[in-house]
């Protein structure tokens, strides 16, 4: 922090959550259509281009010789998708099992941000933002794609578009149209409207828990990784604060390593909803 | 936590980049793949049929060594049969001559016997001749008693 005086606790996380948006400043209303988070965007799209530009790498090196070890990386990686995708999704693959990769390597990636230090690249941009002549304390930057609402919830609304899509494809639109009046209870006049706001209160859900749950993950990760980067921050040369910062090192790896298993996880889990919802629109009920 | 438009960048971008693996990546992992395990199950199957064709090939030659010990037999038992036979016949031959010299010698010998008989008839009916001549002490045609002398000569 370039500031004159040091952020305390609440200003430092408040500014820690705070993104850079295409307004300047926090966004005031909860919905607004003409913002953008210019740092989900950017960081999102890096990563996404950097992971598919590694699996295009492999793809273009691969032989059916003898693989190197990066090659077996990547196929131990394509093979784990194929056999999810083969078992959960039953007709035409050819989109959805590299749509699946695509997936659980790009939010690997993005949630794999999480593991960076906490004040690196925020305090990089602040000291750009400073140098190209700005305040350096509204330089917002959170680094994690998928601790931002958007970024999730657009990922998970890709998936219902594509679960609407495969719909439509597999059943066309008069089978699919019969199955939101007739499914789940049966096919009776006065089942239809229940049927139909079944079906439409399971498509709301699909959607906002996949995207939530991502969400909610990270953004609860990250908010620790302050927290314990706040205490670690306690130092002040006494005993006691001493101890403070042993602790915050401490709890610093710990949940670091613990974050490992979270965010391959949730990229996991992510992927694995996404067969799922797909799959559902590739069976008739 | 603001909703924003965001949302549909990232909603694009996330079809975008499934689109560029769809195309760019899957496929080619996807072939490697598959030929690395045609490859291994061709090479597996080589290694198969190899080892069948060892087996077959050991059986054949136990074969072929069994037929060549039991040939090998079959000739020396032949041999060995050959030379008794021939044993057999150089002995049974061996006897025919000997059994012929003997009936030649025996043959012979009867002939000389007889021949010797013969000269001594002629000479005894001479003899008998010359002693009836002095005993009649006249000339005795011999011609004319021929016919008495032979008779007188297969008497004897």
């Amino acid at each position: 922090m370039a500031a004159e005086h040091a952020p305390n606790a609440s200003e430092y996380i408040v500014h820690h959550l705070t993104h850079l948006n295409s307004l300047g400043h926090k966004q005031a209303a909860l919905v607004d259509w003409t913002v953008y988070h210019l740092d989900t965007l950017f960081w999102s799209v890096s990563l996404g281009l950097l992971a598919v530009l590694i699996l295009a790498r492999a793809a273009a090196k691969a032989t059916s010789g003898v693989p190197g070890r990066f090659q077996a990386a990547v196929e131990i990686l394509v093979e784990m998708v194929e056999s999810q995708s083969k078992s959960i999704v039953h007709g035409d693959r050819s989109f959805i099992a590299p749509l699946a990769l695509t997936v659980f390597v790009w939010i690997f990636f993005m949630n794999a941000m999480d593991l960076l230090p906490l004040d690196a690249l925020p305090n990089i941009w602040a000291w750009i933002f400073g140098v190209a002549g700005h305040d350096a304390s509204h330089a917002y930057m959170r680094v994690v794609p998928t601790a931002d609402l958007n970024a999730t919830l657009g990922m998970s609304l890709g998936v219902l578009l594509l679960c609407l899509y495969y719909n439509v494809k597999i059943k066309g639109f008069g089978g699919w149209m019969h199955e939101l009046f007739t499914a789940p209870f049966g096919s009776h006049p006065l089942l239809y409207p229940v049927n139909f706001a079944m079906q439409m209160i399971e498509f709301v859900a699909k959607t906002v828990s996949h995207g939530m749950r991502l969400f909610g993950n990270m953004y609860a990760g990250e908010l620790i990784f302050m927290l314990i980067a706040l205490m670690g921050a306690a130092w002040a040369g006494t005993a006691g604060s001493g101890l403070l910062w042993l602790g915050g090192v401490f709890a610093g790896t710990v949940w670091a390593i613990f974050h490992i298993l979270i965010i391959t996880l949730q990229a996991f889990i992510f992927m694995m909803l996404t067969l799922v919802y797909i799959g559902q629109a590739h069976e008739s009920h | 936590m603001n909703l924003n438009a965001t949302l549909f960048a990232q909603l694009v971008v996330f079809l975008i980049l499934a689109w560029f693996t769809m195309k760019f990546v899957w496929p080619p992992i996807m072939k490697a793949l598959d030929e690395r395990a045609g490859k291994i199950a061709d090479g597996l199957a080589a290694a198969d049929k190899a080892k069948t064709d060892l087996a077959h090939a050991e059986k054949k030659a136990a074969e072929e060594l069994r037929k060549a010990r039991e040939s090998a037999a079959e000739f020396r038992s032949g041999a060995e049969k050959q030379v008794a036979q021939l044993l057999e016949e150089a002995r049974t031959e061996a006897a025919r001559i000997i059994s012929a010299a003997r009936e030649a010698a025996e043959a012979e010998a009867g002939t000389a016997s007889q021949r010797a008989k013969e000269a001594l008839r002629e000479h005894v009916a001479t003899l008998a001749v010359a002693g009836a001549e002095r005993i009649l002490r006249r000339e005795i045609n011999a011609q004319a008693h021929a016919e008495l002398l032979t008779q007188l000569k297969s008497e004897l």
